[in-house]
């Protein structure tokens, strides 16, 4: 990312950021007022969050400003690394998978998955080194949390 | 006097065969995050802390400070041999230690960095141990008007220097804030923020969001941009890595200048080791009888901000220590430790936990010395974790991040908000919103609503309290400078480009 094009990408990133945070500080100082402000003893629950909430708020706005006062990208400009991105968001997305399957598949199977995937899937490993490296991982993970620290996994159906 | 006979209990402690085997791991486990690009010592405190409950704390203390300074050791092995630092604070390491490295004198640029961490980071300890004492005494005379604004004036320089934008640094440490006040509120039962869920009742752990934003976050960041470097070969045997006379002269400032540079760095929230090297090396270069040789392989030039990057480690726990205020993401995970043990850095800190302070201050001189033992021997073993694939690595860091997580509190909604804060820190790095300024609102949010409170209690909702106490009105006043420095063009301008030298 490089350049004017760079800058406007960004620009946008700020747009938007700015936006989502401008709308979760309308949302902290909504919440703030239901909260009291003064007590007969000093400031109340809602008497900091409303301060940050505000500040939050007129902060969001500058960068929004700021965002769109910025020069617009020159013609046939590269752009964003989307497949790195895509690539990130995909390896997020098989993590909280992994996570979500922890109640049902527990830990040593969910992990396994997870690095199967993430060998085979995100770098194009063989299947026998994927599976080799997911099978040396969770056991591991196994020797050295489980039986070694003592430390508890999450436990699936299988109670593993 | 009474810190040589401190100093000596504390070297009781530190020495036990408990002791001196944990900080071997902590330092070894630093030493190789240190050498690994994209896995900083942040994220493997944070990961490893919930691993450490079933520790003595001293001892789990001991291990943890150890990753801290352990990796500012490792930091410069990448840079010598690949030309990536391991850490941000070796970014300026990679001037004239690759330089040497291609020039074969890898071995001696690894060399130098270890000799000048070890002379630094020992210095770096003797400063902590004489300063932190009478600064304790000193705040020991604080109220809640001048805590609070300490940790304004603390997290005012975080944000200042923490990245290129500062209201993305202002509205990072907000968003700090914001995941601080989850939960039943401090002087009241009021919930708030919790949407309802009763697993917010007890406010977000800040272990979830440290993993989150500092592993994951990293990890994330790490597959967007896949890509490897070369590396250099490290010459075998210990004869090779050890620089010539002629080089150890040429270091002989550069070792003084990076450990006093380094040091009163430190010692200040926010700037961190990457300036105190950035700074060391400049004045290295401008002190030099040949400044045009600098970045073409000259031992200072390694040195120097090697020195620094170390004993700013010494003058980071300081405030950490003395006045429970940590000026970094690292040292806020550090503090995050303390609390958990029920520990509260702070003025009394010495006083109350003498065998902790002097116990932890003595293993540092104990881990330099292991630090320098490793390091130099063992240098093309640590090398070859960089041979580590990131297909074995990262489900290894998954793996970890949520082990600990659920070690704290065996709970799957924690495993789900660790995901969130994963993507939390992955968009964070994505849109160049730096994560100290969220993890220090976050450490400190609590205490500072805490102070703020208490301040205005003490005063009947009258907030001249806050600016009619010298001390406190000092600091505040120092703090608003800080932050409306960037409305001054020249001012904003020497700002950003001191956070875009470094890196």
């Amino acid at each position: 990312m490089s350049g004017a094009s760079g800058r406007h990408r960004l620009a946008n990133g700020d747009l938007w950021s700015g936006a989502a945070l401008a709308a979760l500080g309308g949302f902290v100082i909504n919440e703030a007022r239901q909260w009291e402000y003064m007590t007969v003893e000093g400031p109340g629950p809602g008497f900091f969050p409303l301060w940050y909430g505000i500040a939050m708020v007129l902060l969001s706005l500058v960068l929004v400003v700021s965002a769109l006062r910025r020069s617009r990208p020159a013609a046939g400009h590269t752009g964003t690394d989307w497949p790195g991105i895509g690539r990130a968001l995909l390896c997020w997305a098989a993590f909280t998978l992994s996570v979500l399957l922890l109640k049902w598949l527990g830990l040593i199977l969910s992990l396994a998955l997870l690095t199967l995937f993430i060998a085979k899937v995100m770098y194009g490993k063989p299947l026998k080194v994927a599976l080799a490296t997911a099978v040396g991982n969770v056991a591991g993970f196994y020797l050295v949390f489980h039986l070694a620290l003592g430390v508890e996994l999450p436990v699936g159906l299988l109670g593993f | 006097m009474d810190i040589l006979l401190s100093l000596g209990q504390g070297f009781l402690v530190a020495l036990e065969p408990i002791n001196l085997f944990w900080c071997f791991v902590g330092v070894f486990l630093g030493t190789a995050v240190g050498v690994m690009p994209g896995l900083g010592p942040a994220a493997t405190i944070a990961m490893l802390l919930p691993l450490t409950f079933q520790m003595p704390p001293t001892s789990a203390l001991i291990m943890l400070a150890g990753i801290y300074y352990g990796a500012k050791y490792g930091g410069s092995t990448t840079a010598i041999l690949l030309n990536v630092p391991g850490e941000s604070a070796s970014v300026v390491t990679c001037l004239d230690g690759y330089q040497m490295a291609r020039k074969g004198r890898a071995g001696a640029a690894l060399g130098i960095a270890a000799i000048s961490s070890f002379v630094a980071g020992t210095v770096g300890v003797i400063g902590l141990m004489l300063l932190a004492p009478p600064l304790a005494k000193m705040a020991l005379s604080f109220s809640s008007p001048e805590y609070f604004a300490l940790m304004v004036l603390g997290l005012a320089m975080v944000v200042l220097l923490a990245g290129e934008s500062m209201v993305k640094a202002l509205l990072a440490m907000l968003v700090g804030l914001w995941i601080a006040g989850m939960g039943i509120d401090l002087f009241s039962d009021a919930s708030r923020f919790t949407f309802g869920l009763s697993e917010l009742l007890d406010g977000v752990d800040f272990v979830i969001v440290a993993i989150g934003v500092f592993a994951l976050g990293e990890v994330l960041g790490n597959m967007e941009r896949r890509g490897e470097g070369t590396l250099l070969p490290v010459p075998k045997g210990l004869r090779n890595l050890l620089p010539t006379m002629a080089e150890l002269k040429a270091c002989r400032f550069a070792f003084l200048n990076g450990s006093v540079i380094g040091f009163l760095i430190g010692v200040l929230p926010g700037a961190g080791s990457t300036i105190a090297s950035f700074i060391s090396y400049g004045v290295e270069k401008a002190v030099s009888k040949h400044p045009e040789k600098f970045g073409t392989g000259v031992p200072e030039g390694v040195a120097a901000p090697e020195g620094a990057n170390n004993s700013e480690t010494g003058g980071a726990l300081v405030p950490l220590l003395t006045l429970g205020i940590p000026g970094s993401g690292t040292t806020a995970i550090l503090l995050a430790a303390f609390v958990l043990w029920g520990l509260r850095p702070g003025p009394l800190m010495i006083q109350d936990n003498p065998q902790l302070f002097w116990g932890l201050v003595a293993s540092m001189y104990v881990g330099n010395v292991m630090l320098l033992v490793l390091n130099l021997p063992l240098i093309p073993l640590f090398a070859q974790i960089l041979k580590l694939r990131e297909f074995v690595l990262y489900p290894i860091i998954f793996g970890i991040s949520v082990v600990g997580v659920y070690a704290v509190s065996n709970s799957l909604f924690d495993c789900g908000l660790l995901a969130a804060f994963g993507l939390l820190g992955y968009l964070m790095q994505r849109l160049k919103f730096p994560s100290a300024p969220l993890i220090l609102g976050l450490v400190l949010g609590d205490a500072m609503e805490r102070a703020l409170r208490q301040s205005l209690m003490m005063s009947q909702g009258d907030l001249s309290i806050l600016v009619s106490r010298p001390i406190a009105a000092g600091m505040l006043i120092v703090a608003a400078v800080l932050l409306l420095m960037p409305l001054f063009r020249r001012a904003n301008a020497l700002r950003v480009k001191a956070i875009e030298e470094n890196g």
